[in-house]
């Protein structure tokens, strides 16, 4: 096989599973976005506790890293209803400026946190075997993790596929994005879906970040730097759109995935040259509402 | 405060005079505007402060200038944040080729001499300020935010990639500039530094307030309260937001040069998402839309992280955290906003401000 066509494989399939966890990661951060148009720059610290239990969960308790996975998601969805209950909720009416200052405000406190409990050094989990090995397909070998990370990540997109399209729940989320006091008004509780959606998008984050310690390591500082891209990843899909989202995701991990393989010196050059052109050119995203 | 003074103030001046409560309405707004601009006593207090701080603290004269510098990025921030109302998160951009505009100068041309560097790093942020301006502000909300964002960041990337010239992220250390005004060296502790960065502060606060109080900043004001009402009054309103941009861009520029002089060093850090969020918090802790917040929140915020992350930075950055959400819950107007609550407490005057 050409040498630009393994490269243009080895671009592609590492990009899908990097834009698998973008997805993932950010999906949460859309739809309650589109609902509330409420900023919330600590989902990144949601994703970063997630990381953390299922690092605590794996290292101190012995437990498989797939349940850790699965717990860290329902344990952070859990504690987002509090903070959805008790803090969000007084500020969905306030503008922009002081969601943002709220949410940067607990992404600082969970930084700190997360210092104080394990230290600045990144982590990283045990993997069970299945997950260490490569799948060799003779002209290359591919790390089983990713595959693993991309099969994950369709299961999950056809999931969330099927409930955003198909079930009751999902239309009422459509409805409420879309236009909110209607919603309201035909008798949709939306304070309860946003709560809702909220913890789900909460688990997801945390699912994320547990999936991306073992791609980039876990330390404190990712609750913030990983925001930015999240964020990139909603405003370039456009808010509340699942379609978007993926899009989104796609296009940002497999060009900066290609990138970082063919121009390393750029470095994040390219995801920000694309969202401002995207942005310039369709200020609400892919497939957000003008 | 602000909230119907624009409108106020034009309607006073468009609508013929029908009867003489429209007159004593029409009196009272040319007084209020009048009166806004003159002089108050209490505002020699900050600047008697930092005079008192040259004598009081001789051996923290280093960490002096770098407040001031802080309190000019804080006030370029106020202008468009506080007074115009827009929401940015990209403002490092503007101090960073400020910083690397004094920095490249007087390492590859050297142009070391100081004043005239600070006049380039002024006019190359004002430009940037303008181009990016003029795309960037028909957003609002969530694109402008990632907009600035992204800029700022990839600001700081296209540093790294000529790094060649710019020298990367190891920047630029031990920049050597001319005596200031060709007479007075800089000396091991700071005093030149600290007087040259408080009159720089000073005559740019000059032109700020010059700014806010004009007809021009009561524009500003109306576009940040109502920015319907004031396209409908046919105010030119992308205009004034590019040319409030602008200004902005080239103050941040200017606080950049500063910084790169005092410290006579450079790195790419200046472009980090941090700093444009740590001015923010600043602003906001002291209170926007008001000027000496900018004062106020930057002395204070740099004053505590100076002293806690000496004890515990783990604890500090937990503190500002905390700090920013006691903010947004209870003081949404900033330590100086809490200070005229306690003052109308007292006075048994119920606030006249209007919350945006």
């Amino acid at each position: 096989m050409p040498q630009f066509a393994i490269i243009a494989v080895s671009i592609l399939f590492d990009g899908l599973a990097y834009a698998m966890f973008l997805f993932i990661t950010s999906v949460g951060l859309s739809v309650t976005m589109g609902l509330m148009g409420f900023v919330n720059l600590a989902h990144g610290a949601f994703a970063m506790a997630g990381g953390y239990i299922v690092v605590s969960l794996t290292r101190d308790l012995g437990i498989g890293f797939v349940p850790s996975l699965l717990i860290a998601a329902v344990l952070v969805g859990l504690i987002s209803v509090v903070f959805e209950r008790g803090l969000y909720r007084r500020l969905y009416k306030a503008t922009d400026l002081e969601q943002v200052l709220l949410t940067i405000g607990l992404a600082f406190m969970a930084i700190a946190t997360a210092t104080y409990f394990y230290g600045p050094i990144p982590k990283s989990v045990p993997l069970p075997l299945w997950l260490q090995g490569d799948i060799n397909l003779g002209f290359r070998s591919f790390p089983s993790y990713r595959a693993f990370l991309i099969v994950l990540g369709i299961a999950l997109i056809s999931v969330l596929w099927y409930a955003f399209e198909r079930t009751n729940i999902g239309a009422k989320i459509r409805a409420a994005v879309d236009n909110r006091r209607m919603a309201e008004s035909v008798g949709i509780n939306v304070d309860l879906l946003f709560t809702l959606t909220f913890a789900l998008g909460s688990a997801l984050a945390a699912l994320g970040g547990g999936l991306a310690i073992q791609l980039f390591g876990l330390s404190p500082s990712f609750a913030v730097l990983y925001l930015v891209l999240f964020l990139i990843v909603v405003a370039v899909g456009g808010l509340g759109s699942l379609k978007g989202t993926l899009l989104a995701a796609l296009v940002i991990g497999v060009i900066d995935t290609g990138g970082k393989y063919l121009y390393a010196e750029a470095g994040g050059f390219f995801i920000y040259a694309i969202t401002i052109v995207v942005l310039l050119i369709k200020p609400a995203g892919f497939y957000g509402r003008e | 405060m602000a909230a119907n003074d624009p409108t106020g103030a034009q309607s006073a001046i468009v609508t013929p005079v029908r009867d003489a409560a429209a007159t004593a309405a029409r009196d009272r707004a040319a007084e209020y505007l009048v009166s806004r601009h003159r002089f108050r006593w209490a505002e020699a207090l900050p600047w008697l402060a930092c005079i008192a701080v040259f004598f009081l603290f001789p051996d923290r004269l280093t960490f002096g200038s770098q407040v001031l510098v802080m309190v000019l990025f804080a006030l370029s921030l106020d202008l468009i944040l506080g007074y115009a109302g827009i929401v940015t998160l990209g403002q490092a951009a503007f101090f960073g080729i400020g910083a690397y505009t004094v920095g490249l100068g007087a390492a590859r041309l050297g142009w070391t001499e100081p004043v005239s560097g600070l006049f380039a790093a002024f006019f190359v942020a004002a430009l940037a300020g303008f181009i990016s301006g003029w795309f960037l502000l028909r957003y609002r909300g969530l694109t402008l935010l990632m907009l600035t964002l992204a800029t700022a960041i990839m600001m700081q990337e296209a540093g790294n990639l000529g790094s060649e010239f710019s020298g990367g992220y190891d920047g630029l250390p031990g920049l050597v500039f001319d005596p200031l005004l060709g007479r007075f060296e800089y000396d091991l502790y700071g005093r030149t530094n600290y007087v040259y960065a408080l009159v720089v502060l000073a005559v740019v606060f000059y032109f700020v307030r010059r700014i806010v109080y004009s007809p021009f900043g009561q524009a500003l004001t109306g576009i940040r309260e109502n920015v319907r009402r004031m396209h409908a009054i046919g105010s030119p309103v992308h205009w004034r937001l590019v040319t409030v941009y602008t200004i902005a861009a080239g103050i941040a520029g200017v606080a950049g040069a500063l910084f790169t002089q005092t410290n006579a060093y450079v790195t790419l850090t200046v472009f980090d998402f941090e700093n444009s969020a740590k001015v923010m918090v600043m602003l906001i802790l002291g209170g926007t839309g008001r000027l000496y917040g900018a004062f106020l929140g930057a002395a204070v915020y740099m004053i505590m992280e100076d002293y806690f992350s000496k004890l515990s930075p783990t604890f500090w950055q937990f503190g500002i955290g905390l700090l920013l959400v006691l903010a947004v819950l209870f003081a949404r107007r900033g330590v100086l906003g809490l200070f005229e609550q306690f003052g109308a407490y007292f006075t048994k005057e119920k606030s006249k401000g209007a919350k945006p």
